[in-house]
């Protein structure tokens, strides 16, 4: 039995159910456990900086720990968006990177 | 009932949303090319790939399983899935207060697809005009949802014709805007002590730990000292006013 159990596990289609199930668990578990469970002010206020702070682990190896086109696009990237819109800041960024590593950096 | 009070009718909420996750979805359709390519390259039928991008829609972990689709187990797809993909428990509990009030046929489908593209914008958006509506988050959502859908189909029937996205740039597009939300998140809240404390776990986790184990290190560390900085009285400042340091 535990035998088939693994041979069925091993098809595709079985391991994407698996992969679709367990994202979906992390997906809905953050929002259910918090239509349970009452915050302290403490937690609460944590909580919003979760964005900041997760985006910024996503970017942190690149910008500082990959190589100098993702480190000097990433400084342009701040210095444009401090006081330009965002998307100028984006496309500046790409450009730059996109063009530092045509010259081969 | 509660969005009357919103300026924006809700075709307008809906086209601000696709506008606002635009430069984002753009970055996403090379890595969808690639993605339906490498399956197909793997041995997965077209179908099954779709199945993936559809059920699973998670770039990041959809890479890795392929990656590891002829030579791993089962088992340890799955495992290796659920690791990358923790940091929804965190990214699902800052949304709640966003989301709650929304009707269930927004917010369900909206944690189903929930990634950090579409989790960020309308995160940022609850910064600068609050409300969030449900068709801001429907405008923000469903594009990426259906772009990287056809993106990996179109992957599956080409196969790999744009080459490296790096050449171009495709994959610093999400640095790049992750990069100007967080200068905004800090602008509205002038806390630096969870960015700091993320960025430098991030950095040291990177460095020994295998895979993507570093985004939840760098996650759970700002929380951790976003617990550790709290300070009752401070409310967060609407405007510019900025103060940094824990």
């Amino acid at each position: 039995m535990s035998g088939s159990l693994e041979a069925w596990l091993q098809t595709p289609v079985a391991i994407i159910a698996g992969m679709a199930l367990v994202t979906a668990a992390t997906r809905y578990a953050g929002y259910l456990l918090l239509a349970r469970v009452m915050l302290s002010p403490r937690t609460e206020d944590a909580l919003k900086t979760v964005p900041a702070s997760t985006l910024t682990a996503i970017v942190a190896p690149t910008v500082f720990a990959t190589d100098l086109p993702e480190a000097c696009a990433a400084a342009l990237t701040i210095a444009i968006a401090w006081r330009f819109p965002a998307l100028a800041a984006i496309v500046a960024g790409v450009a730059t990177i996109a063009a530092l590593r045509q010259a081969g950096f | 009932m509660s969005y009357v009070a919103s300026p924006h009718s809700a075709g307008a909420s809906f086209s601000l949303g696709v506008l606002d996750v635009m430069p984002l979805v753009v970055g996403l359709i090379p890595f969808g090319l690639i993605v339906g390519a490498i399956g197909v390259q793997v041995g997965m039928e077209p179908e099954e790939l779709m199945f993936m991008s559809l059920a699973v829609f998670a770039g990041a972990a959809q890479f890795i399983a392929l990656d590891m689709w002829t030579t791993a187990t089962g088992a340890s797809i799955i495992a290796t899935t659920l690791l990358i993909n923790l940091r929804h428990i965190l990214m699902g509990a800052s949304a709640y207060p966003i989301i709650a009030p929304m009707p269930a046929w927004t917010k369900l489908p909206f944690l189903y697809v929930m990634a950090d593209e579409n989790w960020a914008t309308v995160m940022r958006r609850s910064r600068t005009n609050p409300p969030v509506t449900p068709a801001y988050v429907i405008g923000v959502s469903l594009p990426m949802y259906l772009f990287w859908q056809v993106s990996c189909f179109t992957g599956t029937q080409v196969g790999n014709v744009i080459g490296d996205p790096a050449r171009w740039g495709f994959d610093f597009v999400f640095t790049a805007v992750f990069l100007t939300l967080v200068l905004g998140f800090w602008r509205t809240d002038g806390r630096f002590a969870p960015i700091g404390a993320s960025a430098v776990a991030a950095l040291i986790a990177a460095r020994v730990l295998p895979g993507s184990w570093f985004i939840l290190v760098g996650s759970l560390s700002g929380l951790l000292a976003a617990l550790l900085t709290f300070r009752p009285q401070t409310g967060r400042p609407e405007t510019g006013q900025r103060e940094t340091g824990g």
